[in-house]
C-alpha cells in the first residue's frame, strides 16, 4: 500500500501540472456557469448538464486515458526497472489519472452552482447524483482506455479504437437498440430493454439520473417499468453492481496484460 | 554474480534469444556487442524483468528471476534515451526514486556533483537539454550503491567531459567490486572498459571472455578487426 501510494503522490504531482487539467475544469466551469445564467430553473439546467456530461466524460476520460499510457512509456518503462511492482504501477497510474479527471469535473461544475445555491435548493440531490454519474463514467472510460492502449503497441490505432468505441456507446448503441426495439415491437419488451440499457454504462448513468426528474410519466409505458425496476432495492443494486463491473472488469484484464507485456 | 541458463525469447514467430547460456562474473566490466538487432537490449531488459522471456531461467546470485520486483533494488539500471514523468523537477524525480526504492542513507553523490546537476535541480525535466538528462539518468543509476550497473550505450549524448566522467565513475565502481554490464557501438570505448566481451550476433552468443582471447582467437592484429571478422562468420 505505501509503494502505492507514493506512485499516485507523484503522478498527481506531474498530472496536476499540466495544462489540460486547468482547460478541463475551465470547461466544466464555462459549461456549468453559462447554463445557471441562462436559466433558472435547476431541472432545465440538470438535463441540459447531463448531456453535456453524457457525451464529454466518456470521450475526454477514453481519449487522455488512452494518450496517456502511449505518453508515458518511456517514463513507465523507467519505473519499472525500479523495484516496483507491476500491478501497483498500474494501479498507480489509473488513480494518478482518475483522481485529476474527476477532481476537475467536480471543481468546475460546483462551484457555479455555490454561486447560484438558491436555484438548486430543490434538486440538489439529483445535482449529487449527476455528479455520482460523472465520477463513474470518468473512472469507467479510463479504464477502458487503459485497457485499449495496453492492448495495442501502436498508439494511432489504439486511439482509432478508443474513440470507435466511445461513438459505439454513446451513440450507434442507442440506434441498434431503437432499432431492434422496432422490429421486434410486437413482443413484450420491457425487460429486454432495461437488459439492454444496463449493458451501456451510458445508458445507465443516463437513466439513473433521469429518472430523478418527473418525466418518467412522459415516457409512458416503458418509463413506468423503469421507474419501477430502478427506484426499487432490487433494480438499484443491480445498477450499481452493473457500474461496478464495467469499472473493475476492463481494468482487471488491462491489468492481467500488463503484468505479462513485454516494455 | 548472474547465470543465464537456456534463454529464449519470440517476439511471435521472429526468435530473438536462441537458446542463450551465460555466466556472468562479479566484479568485472561486462561488455556486451553486436550489431543492431542482435538481441543486446532484449537480453539486458530480461535480466531487470521488463521483457519476459519465453523459455529458460536468469539467476542474480541465488536469486531467480519471475514476476518479483525486490530484487531490482540491487540494480542501478541507465537506459538508452531516459524518461522520466515530464513536469517533474530534477530534485523531484530524485526523490522519487529514493522513495520508491525506499533508500534513506548512504547515497552516492559522486556522479551528481561531478556534473554539476546541483544548479539544475529546480528545472523540470522537460526543460533540459537531452545530454542533461542523460547525466540524470547515469547519476540516478549510480546514486544507490547497487551491486549491479546495466548500462546501456552511457556516453552516447554525452559530451567528451561528460564522456570521461563517466567512464572513470564506472572503473571506480568496478574496482569496488561492482558487477557492470554495457553495450556500446564504440569500440575505442571498448578497449578501454572492457574485462570480458560479450558477443552477440543473431540472437546467439558467439564469444564470451577477454578481449585478448578474443584478439587471440580471431587471429586479427586488433579489435575491429577481430569484431569484423566474427561478424563474417570467422570460427571462435
Amino acid at each position: 500500500m505505501r509503494t502505492l501510494s507514493k506512485i499516485i503522490k507523484y503522478q498527481l504531482n506531474d498530472v496536476f501540472r499540466s495544462k489540460w487539467v486547468v482547460v478541463y475544469t475551465a470547461f466544466f466551469f464555462l459549461i456549468s456557469y453559462g447554463l445557471l445564467t441562462f436559466s433558472h430553473d435547476s431541472s432545465k439546467v440538470l438535463v441540459s448538464l447531463l448531456n453535456v456530461i453524457i457525451i464529454v466524460i466518456p470521450l475526454i476520460s477514453i481519449v487522455f486515458g488512452t494518450i496517456f499510457l502511449y505518453n508515458n512509456k518511456n517514463a513507465i518503462t523507467f519505473l519499472l526497472s525500479q523495484p516496483v511492482e507491476r500491478k501497483l504501477l498500474y494501479i498507480g497510474l489509473y488513480l494518478g489519472l482518475i483522481i485529476p479527471l474527476t477532481l476537475s469535473f467536480i471543481i468546475g461544475t460546483i462551484i457555479p452552482v455555490i454561486i447560484f445555491f438558491k436555484v438548486f435548493n430543490e434538486n440538489f440531490t439529483t445535482f449529487l447524483l449527476l455528479i455520482g454519474a460523472g465520477i463513474f463514467l470518468t473512472m469507467i472510460f479510463g479504464g477502458i482506455a487503459f485497457l485499449i492502449s495496453t492492448y495495442n503497441e501502436d498508439r494511432l490505432r489504439g486511439l482509432g479504437i478508443s474513440i470507435f468505441t466511445w461513438l459505439l456507446l454513446s451513440a450507434l448503441y442507442d440506434g441498434i437498440v431503437l432499432l431492434l426495439l422496432q422490429v421486434f415491437q410486437e413482443y413484450p419488451l420491457e425487460k429486454v430493454s432495461i437488459a439492454l440499457s444496463i449493458l451501456n454504462p451510458v445508458d445507465l448513468a443516463r437513466i439513473i439520473v433521469i429518472l430523478k426528474f418527473d418525466v418518467s410519466a412522459l415516457m409512458g409505458y416503458t418509463g413506468a417499468v423503469f421507474q419501477n425496476f430502478f427506484s426499487g432495492g432490487l433494480g438499484f443494486i443491480i445498477a450499481s453492481s452493473a457500474l461496478l463491473i464495467w469499472i473493475i472488469l476492463p481494468l482487471f484484464m488491462g491489468m492481467r496484460k500488463f503484468i505479462k507485456k513485454d516494455f | 554474480m548472474i547465470n543465464i541458463n537456456r534463454l529464449v525469447k519470440n517476439y511471435g514467430r521472429f526468435e530473438v534469444l536462441k537458446n542463450i547460456d551465460l555466466s556472468i562474473e562479479k566484479g568485472k566490466i561486462n561488455y556486451i556487442v553486436g550489431p543492431n538487432g542482435s538481441g543486446k537490449s532484449t537480453l539486458i531488459k530480461i535480466i531487470l524483468g521488463l521483457v519476459k522471456p519465453t523459455g529458460g531461467e536468469v539467476f542474480i546470485g541465488e536469486h531467480k528471476i519471475n514476476s518479483d520486483s525486490d530484487y531490482r533494488s540491487k540494480i542501478g539500471y541507465m537506459p538508452q534515451a531516459a524518461s522520466f514523468p515530464e513536469n517533474l523537477k530534477v530534485r523531484e524525480v530524485i526523490e522519487m526514486v529514493k522513495d520508491l526504492r525506499n533508500h534513506k542513507s548512504d547515497f552516492d553523490l559522486d556522479l551528481t556533483e561531478k556534473f554539476r546537476l546541483e544548479r539544475e535541480m529546480r528545472k523540470k525535466l522537460c526543460d533540459l537539454s537531452g545530454g542533461t538528462r542523460q547525466k540524470v539518468n547515469a547519476a540516478i543509476a549510480f546514486m544507490f550503491n547497487p551491486e549491479l550497473l546495466i548500462l546501456d550505450e552511457p556516453t552516447a549524448g554525452l559530451d567528451p567531459v561528460s564522456s570521461s566522467i563517466l567512464k572513470d565513475k564506472i572503473i571506480k565502481e568496478r574496482n569496488a567490486g561492482k558487477t557492470i554490464i554495457l553495450t556500446s557501438h564504440i569500440l575505442s570505448e571498448l578497449e578501454e572498459l572492457a574485462d570480458n566481451v560479450i558477443f552477440l550476433l543473431e540472437g546467439r552468443i558467439y564469444f564470451y571472455g577477454t578481449l585478448s582471447k578474443l584478439i587471440l582467437t580471431t587471429e586479427q592484429k586488433n579489435l575491429e578487426r577481430a569484431i569484423a571478422s566474427i561478424m563474417n562468420g570467422a570460427p571462435v
